[in-house]
């Protein structure tokens, strides 16, 4: 490139035959390259696959300091401390055995009610428990990284649930590891309804408060603090009527159009330690060392059934084909997954609007 | 620090290593602020020292484990790396005799040019677009170059 002189010594000194201002314009055009193919189409997506597997033992030894400490914690725990949980986790369980059987009473009626005692798909036919080896919370990523990958039947675009509610999607896959974007991480964002009144809106990640921001609610949205946000299905990428998170502030100002909502997601992404992936149907799991469980059908939350408030029939169909969108997820999934937020885009424009009208 | 010794290729890797290492363990919010950038100092501190041992490669390679690392644009940090690695093999004889505190300074702005590069692609790809305070690190890691080049110094070629 520049300075003809120095480039000349150079070559004498660093040796390997070519200048390095050529071999710099050489790799600056392979980065390029590189950079355009993994962006556009996710042409990459082998490449980064090996790489991935090749990453993930220096992974496991960066989250080592971490799980030895947590390791000490726990088994330096006293015994009443250990009794006391096991007290509270019986508790849990009864509660949520009772809960379950109200459940199926409920899933009965409603499919009674309509008609359909069949036809509809059971939420999640199956899940898989992953262990988190990586966290990585800072102010712009929001990431886990979970001990699954392709060998264990995960795959892009995945749903990934806790005990409590959403946490997030795959994002990228290797043969034992999958990286996981966090509902809070500020490039994620999920197609919600309230649960209270069904009106569906987009909720972002807003990033280091591990909060959710609402940004498309108009100003006269109805919404109140402490409203149920669930997932309403739209996009494929998430089962309908999944709790995600409680609005926990909403604040409209008079010369705004747009509310500012702020939601604090469900699932306990600073807690966790195990996540569960989940399955629409039985065709992912390829291995047979690890196999995700069948668990008992899922009736949709009765919440769901409520009919939406603005936008019903346009949006319709759009609920009609996402079950079969979901079931189709395998290989239409594994595009969308790298930009999470562009399958829902639209549809907030659509509802702000039908706000305005 | 003597270009006619035996290259010190595995200790080079060791410390790209370690610093890779440093650089990805997850750290609280605040300490990520200020985390310096311990793996392009390391390949900065070998682009000078012994510019035969690695060379722009180990800027591309070391780049490019980051961008696995950290699940960004495969290339990004990678370009970023192998430019001021460029830039530092090119100019190595005239940095490796400057005194330290001139170093400090010839190492910010190598860094300057880094996080632009990594920033403008970050924009470029329609990522978070980093907010002011992480031109923090920048200085965090001119601070710690006279204690790292120190060190790396010892673990290569002991006085």
């Amino acid at each position: 490139m520049a300075a003809y002189g120095l480039g000349a010594t150079n070559r004498r000194l660093t040796g390997h035959g070519s200048a390095p201002g050529f071999r710099f314009t050489l790799y600056a055009i392979v980065s390029i390259v590189v950079m355009v193919l993994d962006q556009r189409g996710g042409w990459l997506n082998e490449a980064r696959f090996l790489l991935q597997a090749a990453a993930y033992p220096l992974q496991l030894a960066v989250s080592s300091p971490s799980a030895a400490w947590a390791w000490i914690k726990e088994s330096t725990q006293t015994r009443e401390a250990l009794r006391a949980e096991n007290e509270r986790l019986r508790q849990r369980v009864s509660e949520l055995a009772l809960r379950a059987l109200n459940y199926e009473g409920l899933a009965r009626e409603n499919s009674q009610l309509r008609g359909l005692s069949h036809a509809l798909p059971p939420i999640a036919d199956r899940w898989l428990i992953g262990e988190i080896v990586n966290v990585e919370l800072t102010t712009l990523r929001q990431r886990l990284l979970i001990n699954r990958g392709t060998t264990n039947g995960v795959f892009e675009g995945q749903a990934v649930l806790d005990d409590w509610g959403l946490l997030g999607q795959t994002i990228h896959t290797g043969p034992w590891s999958t990286e996981v974007i966090l509902v809070t991480d500020p490039e994620h964002a999920v197609p919600v309804q309230i649960e209270r009144t069904g009106l569906r809106t987009i909720a972002v990640g807003a990033g280091n408060e591990g909060t959710l921001a609402l940004p498309y609610l108009p100003a006269n949205a109805d919404v109140k603090v402490g409203d149920l946000l669930v997932t309403s299905g739209l996009g494929g990428v998430f089962p309908a009527g999944y709790p995600v998170a409680r609005v926990a502030e909403v604040h409209r100002d008079a010369v705004q159009p747009l509310a500012q909502v702020r939601a604090v997601p469900l699932a306990r992404i600073d807690r966790d330690r195990e996540v569960a992936l989940v399955w629409f149907n039985d065709e992912r799991t390829k291995n047979p060392d690890i196999q995700p469980q069948p668990t008992p059908p899922h009736p949709p939350a009765p919440a769901t059934a409520a009919p939406p408030v603005s936008t019903a029939a346009p949006e319709a169909p759009a609920k009609a084909t996402a079950a079969p969108a979901a079931t189709e997820a395998p290989k239409g999934k594994a595009k969308a997954a790298p930009a999470p937020k562009a399958p829902p885009k639209p549809a907030p424009q659509d509802e702000a609007e039908d706000a305005v009208k | 620090m003597n270009a006619r010794m035996r290259e010190p290729r595995g200790r080079l890797i060791l410390t790209i290593l370690l610093a890779l290492f440093l650089s990805v363990v997850p750290l609280p919010a605040w300490a990520d602020l200020v985390r310096p950038a311990f793996l392009v100092l390391t390949v900065l501190y070998w682009s000078i020292a012994a510019p035969r041992a690695g060379g722009i490669a180990l800027g591309w390679i070391a780049g490019l484990a980051l961008d696995i690392f950290q699940g960004a644009v495969l290339g990004q940090h990678a370009l970023a790396l192998s430019l001021v690695t460029y830039i530092a093999v090119r100019e190595h004889q005239k940095i490796r005799s400057k005194p330290v505190f001139q170093q400090s300074l010839i190492v910010m702005a190598e860094l300057f040019i880094y996080q632009f590069i990594v920033f403008a692609i970050d924009g470029w790809t329609g990522h978070t677009l980093y907010g002011p305070l992480h031109w923090l690190q920048i200085l965090t890691s001119a601070l710690i170059w006279p204690i790292a080049a120190a060190l790396l110094g010892r673990s290569h070629a002991p006085r």
